[in-house]
């Protein structure tokens, strides 16, 4: 590690990308633009401490209620990561949603989420029971 | 998809797959595609899929497909893969009994008591989680103990929330996950707590379960009292010492309704019990030689119910071997006998499978029982490997390619996981 710079900010992150946990560092200086990125063993290391240092981004996986399905929970995703902050709100809005069996794997199950334009889509069948 | 129930079981089948989990779908493709079939598999579930329909979170398939998928996906896709071969299934079934004819005996709703011939048998059960009986938490017996997997099926599946302020221990890759499931349903964990002085669980878990939500991870801590009568209302937890006894005179108490417990997994192995395998204490497990064979002349096993897996790429792998294995015991095509065996020896907890042979490509797994930062990985005097690092919570595996044992004349090799001087 380089000797500190007083006025540049270390940030410290622990990469998510693989089971590896990567321990990244990023360097800010005082524009708060970033001076460097280091720790990352491959380039989606280095693109996930850049994200996470200005837009931490997170997939979210939970479930909404299914009617006429032999479960009576479908699980669903974020078909791409949505913005980490909006996580805990979109799933307390996913509570009011209930879908109605048949349901394809892929099927969109909410559209535009919250307005991030990220679609919920179903992660599996669910036929009719 | 998985509405593939047979409405008419044949009296025999080539093979019998028990369990259709991650396991037994890949063993069952695994055993078709090495022109094995038709396949029968059974499992107790109303569908295939095992853990993996419960297991709603994505970070499967990074291996297997190079993408991550969530385990219901997971499961689809063996699924959908599946139903292009000549495979039935039998879910709601249990299998009762399996004899030394390889005769399994199954009972279910549709079929009653049934007893099916199968040329080889492919032993898939997985595993069950450990409960609060295994580790003897002391206090009352309340509703609102359960396991982290419980939780889990309750979540997921059933759509009930198991409680509304709730306690973890253990901190293995489950009670992460589940610290985070609860959380987004809305019910208030208070922490994870974690006897070891580290996090048994996956650092990325650690990260996206736990910081990314503010809940606490309290390590060298455990629960050593529950209270209440009827349903939890508190559990007493204290720090522990170098040799995890609880400090009682540092406890504290922590208001609850449900304790989930993670603390680790014990592979199903009563079938294997019964037809007398020989079971290697070391992994609980059924012994297997390199084509996961066991102990009993055309049974063969695979996943879980072999060893605890960390991840389901690593079991799909071992299951396809499994499944063209018993095609080929079938057929009468086996490879010769193993004239290895592996000897677990330094930081070595177990490794899997217990024999290999000279003349095959192998893949081994072990397990270390201490971490270490750099290490080196001996198989007697014939091979070594540097490793970047190890920890018990991650399964190392080892591709040893056919002329590595060229030099090597005995029956016998050890490995050893040693500490390696900075480069």
């Amino acid at each position: 590690m380089p000797a500190a710079i007083d006025d540049h900010a270390f940030t410290h992150y622990l990469c998510i990308g693989c089971p590896l946990g990567c321990r990244l560092e990023v360097e800010e200086g005082t524009e708060h633009d970033i001076i460097e990125i280091r720790g990352f063993a491959c380039q989606k290391g280095k693109e996930f401490a850049e994200r996470e240092h200005t837009d931490p981004r997170r997939m979210l996986a939970t479930t909404v209620g299914i009617e006429g399905a032999r479960w009576p929970r479908l699980p669903v995703k974020t078909r791409t990561e949505i913005p980490k902050d909006l996580v805990l709100d979109l799933c307390r809005s996913l509570r009011e949603v209930t879908a109605r069996a048949p349901v394809r794997l892929g099927e969109v199950v909410v559209a535009n989420a919250l307005d991030t334009g990220v679609d919920i889509v179903a992660t599996r069948d669910m036929p009719e029971a | 998809m998985i509405s593939a129930r047979v409405s008419q079981l044949r009296s025999a089948y080539p093979l019998v797959v028990v369990g259709a989990g991650p396991a037994g779908m890949a063993a069952a493709l695994g055993a078709t595609e090495a022109g094995s079939a038709p396949v029968l598999m059974i499992d107790r579930e109303p569908e295939p899929g095992g853990i993996l329909n419960q297991c709603i979170h994505t970070g499967f398939g990074l291996h297997h497909f190079k993408e991550e998928l969530t385990g219901p996906e997971y499961a689809q896709r063996y699924l959908e893969s599946l139903l292009e071969h000549d495979i039935d299934i039998s879910t709601d079934s249990d299998v009762v009994d399996v004899d030394r004819e390889r005769r399994v005996t199954l009972m279910s709703p549709d079929h009653g008591v049934r007893t099916i011939s199968a040329g080889a048998v492919l032993l898939c059960m997985g595993a069950r989680e450990r409960t609060r009986g295994a580790i003897r938490i002391p206090g009352t017996r309340p509703a609102g103990v359960m396991t982290a997997g419980t939780a889990q099926k309750l979540v997921n599946l059933l759509g009930y929330l198991p409680g509304r302020r709730a306690v973890i221990l253990g901190s293995g890759d489950i009670g992460l996950i589940m610290a985070r499931r609860l959380t987004l349903e809305g019910v208030e964990v208070c922490g994870v707590f974690e006897i070891m002085p580290h996090p048994n669980g996956l650092s990325r878990n650690i990260v996206q379960c736990l910081h990314d939500f503010d809940i606490p991870l309290h390590l060298s801590t455990t629960v050593v009292e529950i209270h209440g009568s009827d349903r939890v209302e508190r559990v007493t937890v204290a720090p522990v010492d170098e040799e995890t006894w609880p400090c009682l005179d540092k406890a504290w108490d922590i208001a609850c309704d449900t304790l989930l417990v993670s603390i680790g997994l014990i592979p199903e192995n009563e079938l294997s019990l019964t037809l007398g395998l020989r079971i290697d204490p070391l992994t609980q497990g059924p012994e297997v030689d390199s084509t996961m064979h066991t102990s009993r002349e055309g049974v063969f096993a695979a996943g879980n119910v072999v060893h605890i897996h960390d991840i389901v790429d690593y079991v799909s792998q071992e299951a396809l071997l499994a499944g063209r294995s018993a095609a080929a015991f079938v057929s009468r095509r086996m490879p010769p006998a193993d004239n290895i065996r592996l000897l677990p020896g330094d930081n070595v907890a177990y490794c899997v499978p217990q024999t290999i042979s000279t003349d095959r490509e192998h893949t081994i797994y072990l397990r270390v029982r201490h971490p270490l930062e750099e290490s080196l990985l001996r198989l007697g005097d014939v091979y070594e490997r540097k490793l970047r690092y190890v920890v018990p919570g991650e399964m190392v595996s080892l591709k040893l390619r056919p002329g590595v044992l060229d030099r090597f004349h005995g029956d016998a090799l050890r490995i050893d996981i040693l500490p390696r001087e900075e480069d």
